[in-house]
């Protein structure tokens, strides 16, 4: 099998916690919140690898740290066999800048008001001396666009961001990303703002840029079904940690972590028939506090097939449970 | 058969902005019976809100009412001076979950002082007695009766989502208007919060409108969906003709545009396109702009409301 694109190792991400002056004089240890614990995958080229889980779950810090937003308390990020977590000055960091992209959740304030397209998609490429002359640029944003389907670009690159709708915003933030000719791009909700019909174009819009130019995506979402309809890979994850991950049809189909199927049974469909029954939802109480987190399987307290002096004693690892398909859960089979 | 509890005719809500005279609601009409939920989808922009807002008698400044009429349980709202919708028809007959509710507690008052509030203000009631309803009704909910004592800060979202949909249906009110009312929550508690209101609806006979841009949501709850475009229902009826034998092609497309969760869909279909600016809007089908059938008579004349089978009703002139 090729190297892949992006390997992560055993990542860790603590928050501390501050205590007080009187916390600190009587010698209480320092708190964390632990938002990753320990999470380890790899996305190959071309492929799109998604992030799944409900608020605090992780995942958006997981990708901040493989963008090097933040700075991981322990583990290692692997670029094209290249670790990232030992870059260390400005300039390494910014060619790695380069390589990986990011698009954001919101495209009302991911881009500047004040800037026009134009600026907005010049602005990468001064940073990064790209283009020599202003008509090299020219010509570089004006494919970006059409890549997007901004189309004729030069109407647009004179417009403000306001002066346009929210799916035309997504897809400038998009060819913000595009421009830099980047190996690896992160995507964080990009279309839980959206609505349903502006959210499948963008979708599409993704899905032949991905297949057109190999772009390779970590897709970060709470979105089972855009998940299964845009990625290869899915990860589900829960407070901290990756609880099952595996082929995206294969996770939803077949999945084996009891809140990977809480989550499932959860997923809203389009189905009427079903309007007078009242969903089971095998699941318990609600998400605790990433800085209290359970002894021994973290999801146990809410897990309705908890065994007890095993589930609430010993951490489960993640194993492989069939073929490319991985649980973290001492019943996996058993349930 | 069960009575209409509320039946709008030709309502119209416009916003008089300065920049022009904004169509949010024209020409709305549709009615809703005992024990029934009807849920209203759109895109964001389409009016659904403002005919949330509207339907309480309560439209957002700059909007008013320009005509038609809002009849609950036989009487005529539009038109009643602002006191007598206080104290008789607001919360008491009709009530709102409003979008983001949950934030809107106030962090300094305990749950208690803010659901006994309205019992107080419509019902006289001693803060005692208050208090027990209040109590009886966080129950109802789902929720432990001490949590009138707890501060909004002191709940998680789903929980202080209970509190809002428990002081909604404090009063008794005939029909509730919930708007939005899982948006930013993650998806298991959605999932139980929508559980939470089926329950509602059958232990108490509620009659609901559910208003909200997902189409799957609504398919979990609503008896009768209708489908607004541009300030106009343009397809209404029986849930199941809606997801099933939808007639409008917005309506078709809408439904083209959800990706499965356990089906393959090789391609999403999207519409070209945004929605109309309601200032001006587009001659003849507001939709004709976006519509891949359009004729020329879409783009001349507007297409009516017509009856097209039993119970579902559908504006196009392809019909």
């Amino acid at each position: 099998m090729a190297e892949p694109i992006l390997k992560v190792e055993n990542l860790k991400k603590y928050f501390p916690i501050k205590r007080g002056l009187l916390g600190a004089l009587r010698g209480e240890p320092p708190r964390f919140v632990r938002a990753v614990d320990g999470v380890s995958f790899e996305v190959h080229k071309q492929e799109v690898f998604a992030l799944v889980g409900e608020s605090g779950c992780g995942k958006t810090t997981t990708g901040k740290l493989v963008m090097k937003l933040l700075e991981p308390t322990d583990g290692k990020i692997y670029l094209e066999g290249k670790d990232v977590t030992e870059l260390r000055t400005q300039e390494e960091i910014k060619a790695y800048r380069r390589r990986v992209q990011m698009i954001f959740q919101d495209p009302f304030s991911s881009l500047n008001p004040r800037f026009r397209i134009y600026d907005v998609l010049e602005e990468p490429l001064l940073i990064h001396g790209i283009g020599e002359t202003r008509a090299e640029r020219e010509e570089l944003i004006y494919k970006a666009l059409e890549m997007v389907k901004i189309v004729p670009p030069e109407d647009y690159v004179g417009r403000h961001p306001h002066m346009l709708s929210g799916g035309q915003r997504q897809r400038v933030a998009i060819a913000r990303a595009l421009i830099l000719n980047p190996t690896f791009i992160v995507a964080d909700e990009p279309v839980s703002m959206l609505d349903v019909s502006i959210r499948a174009e963008i979708l599409e819009l993704m899905k032949e840029l991905k297949e057109k130019m190999g772009v390779t995506y970590l897709y970060i979402t709470h979105d089972l079904s855009t998940a299964r309809y845009f990625a290869d890979y899915i990860a589900v994850m829960y407070l901290g940690r990756i609880v099952e991950m595996g082929p995206a049809k294969v996770v939803i189909d077949n999945p084996i972590h009891p809140y990977t199927r809480a989550l499932l049974a959860a997923v809203p469909e389009p189905i009427p028939e079903r309007r007078n029954i009242i969903k089971e939802l095998p699941i318990r109480g609600e998400v605790p506090s990433a800085v209290n987190i359970p002894p021994g399987c973290r999801f146990h307290p809410r897990c309705i097939y908890m065994e007890k002096g095993l589930c609430d004693v010993k951490h489960p690892q993640l194993v492989e449970y069939e073929h490319n398909h991985w649980v973290e859960c001492w019943l996996a089979g058993k349930i | 058969m069960a009575r209409t509890v509320l039946e709008v005719k030709d309502l119209k809500m416009y916003y008089f902005t300065s920049r022009g005279v904004v169509r949010a609601v024209d020409n709305v009409s549709f009615e809703l019976k005992k024990g029934e939920v009807l849920g209203l989808a759109g895109e964001s922009g389409c009016g659904k809100s403002s005919l949330g807002f509207t339907l309480m008698g309560m439209p957002t400044p700059p909007g008013k009412i320009v005509g038609g009429s809002v009849k609950i349980d036989g009487r005529e709202i539009v038109g009643l001076p602002e006191d007598v919708l206080r104290r008789e028809i607001r919360w008491q007959k009709i009530s709102m979950i409003f979008q983001g509710a949950m934030n809107a507690l106030n962090p300094v008052y305990t749950i208690g002082y803010q659901m006994i509030e309205p019992l107080i203000y419509h019902k006289g009631m001693e803060k005692e007695e208050a208090l027990d309803r209040a109590m009886k009704y966080l129950e109802l909910v789902g929720l432990s009766p001490e949590i009138v004592y707890r501060y909004p800060h002191e709940l998680s979202g789903g929980m202080k989502q209970r509190v809002v949909i428990a002081t909604a249906l404090i009063l008794e009110p005939e029909v509730v208007i919930a708007d939005e009312p899982t948006t930013a929550l993650d998806v298991v508690v959605q999932a139980q919060i929508i559980n939470l209101m089926k329950k509602l609806k059958k232990e108490l006979g509620l009659s609901m409108i559910f208003i909200t841009h997902d189409l799957s949501i609504l398919a979990e709850i609503s008896d009768r969906v209708a489908i607004m475009y541009a300030g106009k229902i343009i397809e209404i009826g029986d849930s199941q003709k809606i997801y099933y034998e939808p007639a409008h092609p917005y309506t078709q497309k809408l439904l083209a545009a959800i990706p499965r969760l356990h089906e393959d869909v090789d391609k999403l279909e999207f519409i070209p396109g945004q929605p109309p600016n309601l200032i001006k809007p587009p001659s003849g089908c507001r939709f004709h702009p976006r519509c891949p059938y359009a004729m020329q008579v879409c783009r001349e004349q507007e297409p009516e409301l017509k009856e097209i089978d039993k119970d579902h009703y559908a504006a196009c002139w392809l019909l």
